[in-house]
């Protein structure tokens, strides 16, 4: 005779007060599949925990992030933010779509490069660009967007030296009307500074001023602000043309779209708040449209959005290790997944669906990673259906920044899977051997041996 | 362990303390553990119970319904005979 289906005993107490910090149930069905491959498939195959990809999604958001600013503006250009997901398949499928590099550091400039984007195709932004990252970017004709003024003399003197003009935008920072405001990367708008490095980029002979750079701020809420930064950005290119007569090549609006996440402490899901990408469009176009630009010298349009791509395009999959009860009757469940791989749970509440069917109970629970270390908490409060040891789950939208910034720490990071569009798996990188490690170590003589 | 005579538990897993007034909802096998309680089963009998009828092992099962029992008890639900 067939079992029935084990499900642990569960009381829960009927309460009819106020709404408790778990919330209510927000998983209705178990996700199984991804992209049509069995979750305990891939588990089976590849390990747990395990990061997945989908190749299917990545090119879909891309697709309808270009049309959404193409059918609004004539002349757009994505460059991929490598800093959101750097695996050198996920930036292929994005220049493969068309899509230009945009870096922040020498390591993700070489790595541009070795993915076969032309120098001219680099975008190099942020605040630390290396005399040699500074030569190689001259060399290669690509185009610095400048941080500060120091960076300013660094290429002055490096392009002098090199005997080569080098193409330059600035960063331009301002109050878009959002809190924070992010004042600490370029030159602000308001209090002059931004011109002031314009006047001292147009006076020198060996820089050629292509573009106007910004980037308001990240989960951004508000496409408001982004017809705010346009506007500004337009006001400083028309200024450019009516003092020196020159025209910038592009207006670069940066990133900072929000994603389907929820941001920890809102109240409404992300799904439901995060504009969508035809909202960000709206604004930055119309604002863009609607200035004192020549209606046929509209200049290019760059972005740079990371995480509105792939954010929804990765999972990660984990495994239940352990139901435990804490000293307040809460129940606790313990998952393979730490926050040293899903560094993003400390800006998200990320949403998490049991990969097995399930009954309609579910209990209040706080789910911990495996790190022996306190601060190891995926979600603090979350009403689930029951599950039991060796049970998976999926977490959802954990494509942007979890395979940039994860940590090694006390075990071995894992691989990450991406599922291409007909449906293969493929390993786009490996799980680190303990080997990788000791590679990179070194014991002096003296402390080779010892006894016990 | 027996269950307190106050408590009355539905078949559709709704139990209530008459006592506290306090109402909770129980899992279908919840419900089974709280009936063979009542009829005074040990927690080996209850586990070996459940084992020969759900796809869990033993250890799963005990473990599950220790915690189960934990729970009763925190709720005031089993009367403590060791205080009687």
């Amino acid at each position: 005779m067939d079992k029935q289906r084990y499900e642990r005993p569960l009381i829960k107490k009927l309460e009819s007060n106020m709404p408790n910090k778990f919330g209510t149930r927000t998983e209705y069905l178990p996700k199984t599949h991804i992209d049509d491959v069995a979750v305990t498939e891939l588990a089976d195959k590849y390990g747990s925990p395990l990061f997945v990809l989908s190749e299917k999604t990545l090119r879909s958001n891309i697709r309808n992030a270009k049309k959404a600013f193409e059918t609004r503006y004539p002349k757009v250009q994505f460059a991929w933010s490598y800093k959101t997901n750097y695996n050198d398949a996920v930036c292929r499928v994005l220049h493969q779509e068309g899509s230009w590099a945009e870096v922040v550091s020498g390591f993700e400039y070489d790595k541009a490069l070795n993915n076969g984007v032309e120098g001219s195709k680099i975008l190099f932004n942020g605040p630390d660009k290396t005399d040699d990252d500074l030569k190689k970017a001259i060399t290669n004709e690509s185009i610095i967007h400048i941080d500060h003024l120091d960076e300013f003399y660094a290429i002055k003197e490096i392009a002098g030296n090199l005997n080569k003009d080098v193409n330059v935008a600035i960063r331009v920072n301002m109050d878009t009307g959002v809190y924070p405001m992010w004042d600490r990367f370029g030159f602000n708008f308001e209090n002059g500074q931004a011109w002031d490095v314009l006047n001292r980029i147009m006076r020198s002979d060996i820089m050629t001023l292509v573009g106007l750079h910004t980037h308001i701020g990240t989960f951004m809420l508000s496409p408001n602000a982004y017809a705010v930064a346009a506007g500004k950005l337009a006001e400083l290119a028309i200024g450019i043309k009516e003092k020196f007569d020159h025209e910038v090549s592009y207006i670069d609006m940066g990133g900072g779209f929000a994603s389907n996440n929820t941001l920890k402490g809102a109240y409404l899901p992300g799904t439901d708040i995060s504009p969508s990408i035809n909202d960000f469009a709206e604004a930055i176009t119309s604002a863009l449209i609607s200035s004192n630009f020549e209606h046929d010298k509209l200049p290019l349009l760059i972005l740079e959005t990371g995480r509105a791509l792939v954010d929804d395009a990765g999972y990660l999959i984990g495994s239940v290790l352990s139901n435990k009860r804490l000293s307040d009757g809460r129940r606790s469940t313990i998952l393979d997944v730490g926050v040293n791989i899903l560094f993003t749970s400390f800006w998200y509440d990320h949403k998490i669906t049991p990969a097995q069917p399930f009954t309609q109970y579910t209990e209040d629970t706080v789910l911990y990673g495996p790190l022996c270390m306190n601060i190891d908490i995926i979600r603090d409060h979350i009403s689930l259906p029951l599950l039991n040891k060796g049970d998976k789950v999926v977490i959802h939208n954990v494509g942007a920044y979890n395979m940039t910034q994860w940590m090694q720490f006390i075990t071995l990071r894992p691989k990450i899977v991406l599922i291409d569009i007909e449906g293969n798996t493929h390993i786009i990188r490996e799980d680190e051997k303990l080997q990788n490690l000791l590679d990179v170590e070194k014991v002096p003589d003296h402390l080779k041996d010892f006894e016990l | 362990m027996n269950i307190n005579k106050n408590i009355a538990v539905s078949d559709s897993g709704f139990v209530f303390n008459s006592t506290t007034g306090e109402s909770f909802s129980v899992n279908p096998i919840g419900v089974e553990i709280i009936e063979m309680l009542k009829q005074e089963k040990t927690i080996e009998e209850i586990n070996q119970n459940i084992a020969e009828r759900y796809n869990a092992d033993l250890v799963t099962i005990d473990k599950d319904v220790s915690d189960f029992i934990d729970l009763l008890k925190q709720y005031s639900l089993i009367e403590n005979q060791d205080a009687a």
